[in-house]
Formats: C-alpha cells, structure tokens, sequence
C-alpha cells in the first residue's frame, strides 16, 4: 500500500488514485462505465444497425487523460485493436501507445499489464500464442519508447476474455486486442 | 524459464472453489439430432421388473436414451409394447416381431442383501429368438446410473461390433454470466450429460482439462492469479497440485500414456511459446521444441515416443510431430488447407482429428495417420473447435456455437451422426472425454 501512496502523489491531481487501483473494486468508486467501447451496445451481442469499430482516440485531450488517469480512461486509449490473425500495431495505435510511453517513463514506479486478446474462432490454445504475440508486440513498442522491460508484465488471455460478445464480424474485431492494465 | 518463487506441487485441498464429487452443478443437456444415419435399429428395451425390496430405479429409461442418443438405434416407445416380459422365457417372439423390432432387451431389479442391488438383463435377437446377451451386474443404489450405462455398452457391442462409451465421463468448461462479471466452472458429468459435477469454480478463465489416463485426475489451466497456471486435480478428494507457474504462458497440459509426464506449453520473456515435457515425479523439464514460431498443443502419441502440435514455423498454424529422441526434427503431418490446429489422437493412434479453417468457417476434420484415407472434413458447422475422441474411437466430442451459445456436439468419425448437446444455461467450451474406467 505505501508504494501505492507513492505512486499517486507522482501523478497530478486526485483522480490518479482510482486509475492507479486497477481492476480492484474500490469502495465509493462506481463500476467502470468506461468498459464499454464507444458505439457499443451495454448488452454486448450489438443490435441491428450497431456499430462497432475501435476508435484511436487519438487526439489531444484523450491523450492527456491517458498520462493523467492510468486505468481510469475510456477503453479505447488503452486498448490497442489488430487485423485477423496479425500482431502487428497499426500506426494509428502509435500515439496511444507514446502517451502510456510517456506515462510510464515519468513514473518509474508504474508498472503495466499488457493482456493480449483473440476472437473466439479457431483453436483456444492457438489462441493464447496469438494473444501472446500482440502483448509482445505492444511490450517491444513501449520498450522501444524508452519504458524499462520491469515496468511491463504480459498475459496472454487467447479468446477467453472477450471484450464484447457476439458471433459477428464487429464483435471479433472488438476482441482482437491487447488491454494496457496498470497495476496496483 | 525458471520456476517462479510460486512453488512446485503444493497442494491445496478445498480452496477458491476446488470441490471433491458431490457439487450438483446445472440441469442435463437436452440432445438434438441433427443427422442421422438413414436407417436406426429398432429395439424394445422393456421397463425391468422390481423385485421384492428393489429400487425403482428405470434403468430402461436410461439405456433407451443413451442408445436413441447415438442415432444408431431407434427404441420402441412403451405404450406400444402389449407385454412387459422381465426374462427370456417370457418373450413372445412373434408378438415383438410383429412390432417390427429386431432385438429385445429384458431384465429386472433384486435386493440380494441390505444397500445391494443386483441388476439382470438379457439381450435377444427377435428373428432368430437367439439370446446375444445374459449378465447379472452386482452394484448399490447409487450404482445403478452406472450400471445402467454399462448396459447400453454391452448391447452396443453386440448388436453393432463397437465397444460402447455410454458408462465414461466427460469434463468441459462452463462459462456463466455476462462480459466482464463471469464464472468459469470445470464440470464433470456423465458421457450422456446427466450427473455434471463441479470440480473447480473461478472467476478467472479455466482452460484445457485434460483426462489422466487412469481417469481419476485432471490437469488443467487456471487463471485465478490473473497469470496462467496449470493445476493437476484429483477429482475423488478435490486435491490439487500446483504443476507448472513459470513465468509468461503455462498452457496446454498433456498426459503422457503411462502418466508420469505432462506436456505442456510455455513461453521465454519474449513470449516465445515451445513445448516442454514435465516428469511429474522428479518434477525435471525437457525443451522439446526450439522455433520463434508458436509451438502449442501437445498430444501424445500412443507409444509415448512422440508428440503431436500445432506449429505456425511455416506460416498459419500446422500440426507438427517430433520424436522425444534429442535432436529430433519435427515433420509436418498437415498440407491441406491455411489452418489446422488442435490435435486429438485416436484411441488406436490411427487417426489425428483437429480444427481446420474451410473458407472462413472452422470445422473438425481427421487424417488417416496410417493408409491413404487422407484428410476428411467432419463437420459442418462454423465455429467448430476442441475435438475430443471418444474411448472406443467411434465419436469425436467437439464445442461449437448455436444462437450465438457455446454448446457440445457429436459426431461419429465416419461422419454419418452428428448430435448437438444444449446445456440449459451458459456456454460450454472444451469437452474432453475421458478414458474407460473414468466412472
């Protein structure tokens, strides 16, 4: 718990501190309405006429929202999608993925938690490889940034952990991605 | 690729869920057919006779759904039966025959002595009147499930020349609830669906069960620390091991033949995944495969000399075998098609079934290991995955999708019946079915 104090007092202003807990339910906190992407439906399955497509959010205010509030961002500033079958990080993805750089530099004492997900079609333990390999390739970016390789942890969670559900096209893009977590 | 601080084969009885047997979990599954071969044998399986003191227990009711459940045999419904004999000498032979049913199966219940029960039955072919089947099973009154499978065995076997798998278990993982607040349940339950017991309950992903081979334990991937590790599970005391927590990926446990070692999947820091052998005694690890490629999906080949895996070192993902001699290299066993994964060996070793990617849709397909068969396309579906054979090598258990639901389905390895098992509630992935003896 003192690293915990520590950290928050490196970050600016009161809202670190909900950020810094991760997916810990903390007392008074309400439970995250930031889950859920933009454009999704609360109930998951996505109704006719739904769309679902990751946004980048890359702009500036999300950005500083990024360095500021750590877990506690919409889901697309920490959350980095991928092509079918593919890790490699579309350039899109490399502003997000400078401000958590960014972030985590100025805080040694930060440590983050790249889950790497899949959609859930094919073998499940093929799967996890591949989720595996996107959380690798988000860890090499950050590392190539400047972040120290003991700031980064990785899971690989395959098709277990889906973000939305659904057996459709916008679903599965949902899925296939890597969720920067940071960790208490 | 040390082990971590978490030590090796610490055993935690009864924690985060971890039950013996006796856990009732959900209702039975409901069996759909969705296709048959053309022609179902008929057959009566008459209601049994209860003796003075026996049970009431319908052990007809239950070998009637295990045999109309394989679509091989058609029982005859019981209003339309104009006697009930209970023994061979009560068999009105042209009566039946006029019935249009080719077998008879008659038996009753006795109690022999307090808490026994004896169940008798015989098995008569109506054409020749010849009696193919006459056995007494000595058992108690929590027996008589099992005995009752142990039935629809023995006259599978000898109506059709199969051995039956009705008197086996099967595990698979239950998912409940909605995205993100779920419960991920390991259940074992009967080869019919009845009976599911919950073994472990988390809720943090379960993965991968896999069978031992003598049927008493269950090796299986845990995330319950946010981080994968694999758990070995004695399903009679509810007794766990803690097997494999290296650091990155632990996945994809595999039993050796004899089951003193455990394949399994890990990873280096750069996330790199290779197969390694675990000798569960002097807890030893063998590097098995060496390639930046993912190296998943170990399966044993019946001598014990090999291993099976998923490999994509050539591209998509490829079913691979090496031999355990040092400096072995692997050899490709798959060409047909841009993805094939997940490899399950045949009882006999014979046959590989796997996921295999047709168009955009996954399906399970076999390839002959030994003759010119070559590879075959099983099923139909479009999120087929997690194939399983049977123990008499006559089915293949599989997961796929209805209604967006994960549910198990069936079918028979020549591909003629294919079934659906829908579980009343949540979404059920990776069925493994265990080995004769895993009662």
């Amino acid at each position: 718990m003192k690293r915990l104090t520590a950290i928050t007092l490196m970050l600016t202003g009161a809202l670190a501190l909900a950020g810094c807990h991760g997916k810990t339910a903390v007392k008074g906190q309400p439970t995250s309405a930031t889950e859920v992407p933009a454009g999704a439906t609360t109930g998951g399955a996505g109704g006719a006429g739904t769309s679902m497509t990751p946004m980048n959010g890359a702009n500036g205010g999300s950005l500083q929202a990024v360095a500021q509030n750590g877990n506690n961002v919409p889901r697309e500033q920490r959350t980095i999608y991928f092509d079918f079958d593919k890790s490699e990080i579309q350039p899109k993805y490399e502003p997000i993925i400078a401000a958590h750089a960014q972030t985590l530099i100025a805080n040694p004492g930060l440590r983050i938690r790249l889950e790497g997900n899949t959609d859930d079609r094919g073998s499940r333990e093929y799967n996890i490889g591949l989720g595996e390999r996107r959380a690798q390739a988000v860890r090499r970016a950050l590392m190539l940034q400047g972040v120290a390789d003991s700031q980064i942890e990785t899971v690989s969670y395959g098709a277990e952990r889906p973000a939305v559900e659904g057996d459709n096209p916008e679903a599965w893009t949902m899925n296939r991605r890597v969720d920067m977590v940071y960790l208490p | 690729m040390n082990d971590t601080a978490r030590s090796l084969l610490l055993t935690v009885c009864c924690a985060l869920g971890v039950f013996a047997f006796g856990a009732r979990a959900h209702a039975a599954f409901v069996v759909q057919i969705t296709r048959g071969q053309t022609v179902a044998i008929p057959i009566a399986i008459v209601p049994f006779a209860a003796n003075a003191g026996a049970p009431a227990f319908d052990v007809a009711a239950v070998v009637s759904h295990d045999l109309d459940g394989s679509a091989r045999f058609k029982s005859m419904d019981r209003k339309d039966m104009i006697d009930l004999p209970h023994t061979g000498a009560q068999i009105v032979f042209d009566d039946w025959k006029r019935l249009n049913v080719d077998y008879v199966l008659v038996g009753s219940l006795s109690r022999p002595a307090p808490g026994r029960v004896d169940v008798s039955f015989e098995l008569y072919n109506v054409l020749t009147q010849q009696r193919l089947l006459g056995y007494q099973i000595h058992t108690d009154d929590a027996g008589l499930r099992l005995a009752s499978h142990q039935i629809s065995d023995k006259v599978f076997e000898a109506i059709l020349g199969i051995r039956g798998a009705f008197a086996t278990r099967i595990a698979y993982v239950l998912v409940l609830g909605k995205i993100p607040h779920q419960t991920f349940q390991l259940v074992v339950a009967d080869a019919d669906g009845e009976n599911p017991q919950v073994v472990m309950q988390s809720g943090e992903p379960l993965m991968s069960p896999a069978w031992s081979p003598d049927g008493k334990q269950l090796a299986y991937v845990s995330f319950e620390d946010k981080l994968p590790s694999i758990y070995v599970q004695t399903l009679k005391t509810g007794a766990r091991q803690l097997v494999s927590a290296t650091a990155g990926v632990n996945q994809a446990p595999a039993w050796s033949p004899h089951g003193h070692r455990l394949a399994v999947t890990l990873s280096n820091r750069a996330g790199n995944l290779d197969v390694f052998v675990r000798d569960l005694a002097t807890h030893a690890l063998t590097r098995i495969t060496h390639n930046p490629g993912i190296d998943t999906e170990p399966q044993w080949a019946p001598d014990g000399n090999s291993l099976y895996f998923t490999s994509d070192r050539d591209g998509g993902p490829q079913i691979f075998e090496v031999s355990l001699t040092p400096g072995s290299r692997p050899r490709r066993i798959t060409f047909q098609g841009s993805y094939n994964a997940r490899p399950r060996l045949s009882p006999d070793g014979s046959h590989l079934a796997f996921v295999t990617r047709v168009g955009g849709d996954f399906r399970i397909a076999t390839l002959d290991l030994e003759g010119n068969g070559g590879m075959r396309v099983l099923t139909h579906g479009v999120f087929d995955e997690s194939p399983s054979y049977a123990p008499n090598g006559a089915e293949i258990i599989y997961a796929t999708h209805q209604h967006g639901r994960g549910v198990l389905a069936l079918v028979s390895t020549d591909g003629r019946v294919q079934q659906t098992l829908v579980s009343p509630e949540g979404d059920v992935e990776e069925p493994v079915w265990g080995p004769y003896g895993s009662e």
